[in-house]
């Protein structure tokens, strides 16, 4: 591929045409990119910014070297979360900002499909918790749980620890989000604050092995106490299955061919 | 071979303390075998009960201290029904979610789906296009596997502490609502029928005179339930008083649901952020002031109630919406083909085939697309929470753009709740933590995953 082409936008309607399935009619000749927001190029800037971009996803086929010659299998494509919104949030989103904002110093906040999520460090997060809990214009009185996720390529922050909390007595729910490094995969525990979490941390640290410093009894809570390794980590090696015909194998689900 | 040989069993000797094997009417044994220890342990002993158990709700394992019959300590031992639902969802497309998060809470499946398909709604942008039919179908189901699931809860609580009436009759009941789910979505169990983007298939023929006639039995049959349990003195004395929980140790330990509308306080999610057109239904939010045993079942008693004047409503709505499509416009995120049972049993759309078979190309393409790869979900996450029959069932959905999620992790409610076992039962009889654990009313699918 030529630089030139590499300026020049790709127009290519007939690849992205669909025929409506009931009329039989030919597809109108619309862009892409108005077809479906997924279509949009991610831009430059923010597959480099660094809040936002959290990995790659390489090609239509998960493998390489199996002799695809589609072509597919050498697009590469920056995984980017939404921006990080402005102030005004709108509605409420700034009265509990503002309260939040009194105790510790909030990270990028995202708003994305009318639920706001606000990223603190780590090392803010009890107080946080507390002053979600126990500030009067805030009020979250339940938390729903933490959900581990992992994000093999987002560096320095690979283990993200997401919080779901609901106020009952203002009707809100948010989400709170902090990461810690696969280098040093500690968190501070909120299990003093919300009890709840004395299970949801324990099953997080036995799928990410997200260490919650300050639980009273960290251990694995699903897998067996013996069981090695966290299963829910994206590097967790995955096992194939043996099968009956001639020394087959189905290899495992990351192996496989995908069309991811 | 012997036990020692057993790669599974491996060894079973304690740090500490005597280890006695118990199978049942040995316990002069067991008092024989402690009388030489030390006075403060004399009574003291360590009861391992389940997971294979008939009364634990499940493959649920319970670590008692027990002095006498008074618990002093109680733990529980979960991941039994470990299966890894949510690592084998990041392997498969956003479509065939549905099919793996039906399977946790197996008394609930449509609740699961249902969360499931929010999340993913959400993440595409799509919740308002989701028909009006669709939307209506899945509050139909969702009332409908309340009703099932709290009958199973009535029913094995019941069976937990000998009354067996109350749990043949509520399998009987429970059977009339899965003989429904199978009339409308093919499947008693594990119905993958909600899809993101509506469900998967219209009412068939003669579903609603269905309805109406499981309404209009329901209502002779909850009566029973009431004239045989509501005033049972050996059943109010099993479950007064036993297993109290108040508001306050409800939130602390993030308990809903049922458990915490015992307290009486009105918290139910369907009233305060309504999803699939909750808000255009009549219902009350069922509470009772006692925070115990008794209030938690005469709480799912009336909710079943509420629920069937949510399904007479819904079923009189599905009257005026026939022929009404029940899946999104959107052809890149619809499935292709509305399927059709055939005169042989199979699910084929004949139509459809011909269309893409024979007149167009595009439609072929588009069709293995979709069904091979899958539509793409915009990156970021969603949390829709949905009031489950055990309270908040949410489905946290993070998407990195692709055709499968980067990562699903639901609250289950049951996984949640389990965790008030100690403060319930502690302090109490032995035959108490089983009424608690009932009452709890636990679903280990959901628990483990």
């Amino acid at each position: 591929m030529t630089s030139s082409d590499d300026q020049k936008p790709v127009d290519s309607p007939d690849v992205d045409e669909v025929e409506d399935a009931s009329t039989g009619a030919g597809a109108p000749e619309q862009p892409a990119t108005e077809q479906s927001e997924a279509n949009v190029p991610v831009s430059p800037s923010a597959a480099a910014d660094p809040a936002r971009a959290r990995g790659q996803r390489a090609g239509m086929f998960g493998v390489s070297g199996a002799g695809d010659t589609s072509g597919f299998g050498g697009l590469i494509t920056t995984t980017v979360f939404p921006a990080p919104s402005q102030r005004p949030y709108g509605g409420w989103f700034d009265e509990v900002a503002d309260a939040l904002e009194d105790t510790v110093g909030l990270g990028p906040v995202v708003v994305h499909r009318g639920e706001i999520t606000f990223h603190v460090a780590r090392e803010d997060l009890p107080r946080t918790a507390r002053s979600l809990r126990d500030d009067d214009r805030l009020r979250f009185e339940l938390c729903s749980g933490v959900s581990g996720v992992h994000y093999p390529d987002d560096t320095g922050a690979e283990l993200h620890a997401v919080y779901h909390l609901c106020s009952m007595t203002y009707n809100r729910r948010i989400r709170v989000e902090t990461t810690a490094p696969d280098a040093d995969p500690h968190v501070p525990s909120i299990v003093d604050v919300y009890p709840t979490n004395d299970w949801h941390e324990r099953e997080t640290y036995d799928m990410f092995g997200l260490v919650f410093d300050g639980h009273p009894a960290l251990t694995r809570i699903l897998m067996p106490d013996d069981w090695p390794g966290h299963p829910q980590r994206k590097d967790y090696p995955l096992g194939g299955i043996p099968v009956e015909y001639k020394g087959g194998t189905v290899p495992p689900p990351d192996q496989r061919r995908s069309y991811h | 071979m012997s036990t020692t040989d057993d790669i599974y069993a491996g060894s079973n000797e304690t740090s500490e303390g005597k280890v006695f094997t118990v199978s049942g009417r040995d316990w002069d044994e067991i008092v024989e075998g402690l009388a030489g220890a030390a006075d403060d342990i004399e009574e003291r002993v360590v009861v391992n009960m389940g997971p294979q158990h008939p009364s634990t709700h499940g493959v649920l394992r319970l670590i008692l201290e027990i002095e006498g019959e008074t618990v002093t300590e109680a733990r529980c031992g979960i991941g039994y029904l470990h299966t890894g639902i949510e690592k084998n969802m990041e392997y498969r497309s956003w479509v065939q979610g549905t099919t793996f998060c039906t399977r946790m809470d197996y008394l609930a499946p449509l609740h699961n789906e249902a969360a499931y398909c929010f999340g993913v709604e959400r993440l595409l942008d799509i919740e308002d296009d989701v028909p009006e039919k669709a939307q209506v179908m899945r509050v139909l189901l969702m009332e409908l596997n309340r009703i099932s699931s709290h009958l199973v809860a009535i029913a094995t609580g019941g069976m937990e502490l000998g009354a067996l009436t109350v749990m043949t009759i509520g399998f009987r009941e429970r059977e009339l609502v899965l003989d429904l789910f199978e009339l409308i979505t093919g499947l008693r169990m594990n119905h993958a029928f909600i899809r993101p983007g509506g469900v998967a298939q219209d009412l068939p023929p003669g579903a609603l005179d269905e309805i109406r006639d499981f309404i209009a039995l329901m209502k002779k049959r909850l009566p029973e339930y009431a004239a045989l349990c509501n005033a049972n003195p050996i059943f109010k004395a099993r479950l007064q008083g036993v297993g109290h929980l108040d508001i306050e140790g409800c939130l602390a330990l993030g308990l809903t649901g049922p458990v915490l509308r015992s307290t009486g306080y009105p918290w139910d999610i369907r009233k305060a952020t309504p999803y699939s057109g909750y808000e255009d239904y009549e219902f009350d939010v069922q509470t009772w002031d006692t925070a115990d045993s008794y209030g938690r079942f005469r709480v799912r008693l009336n909710e079943m109630w509420e629920s069937l004047r949510i399904v007479e409503q819904a079923a009189d709505r599905l009257a005026g919406l026939e022929g009404a499509p029940v899946m999104v416009a959107d052809k890149k995120i619809a499935w292709p083909s509305q399927l059709a049972i055939g005169s042989d049993g199979m699910g084929n759309s004949l139509d459809h085939i011909r269309h893409i078979m024979g007149e167009s190309m595009e439609a072929l393409i588009h069709h293995f697309k979709l069904v091979t790869e899958g539509f793409r979900v915009p990156a970021g996450q969603a949390y829709v929470p949905i009031e489950g029959p055990r309270g908040e069932l949410g489905a946290h959905v993070v998407s990195d753009g692709g055709t499968r999620p980067f990562r699903v992790h639901f609250r289950d409610p049951s996984f949640t709740n389990l965790q008030a076992t100690s403060v319930m039962s502690e302090g109490g009889q032995v035959a108490d933590v089983i009424v608690a654990i009932a009452s709890i009313d636990p679903v280990m699918g959901g628990v483990d995953r």
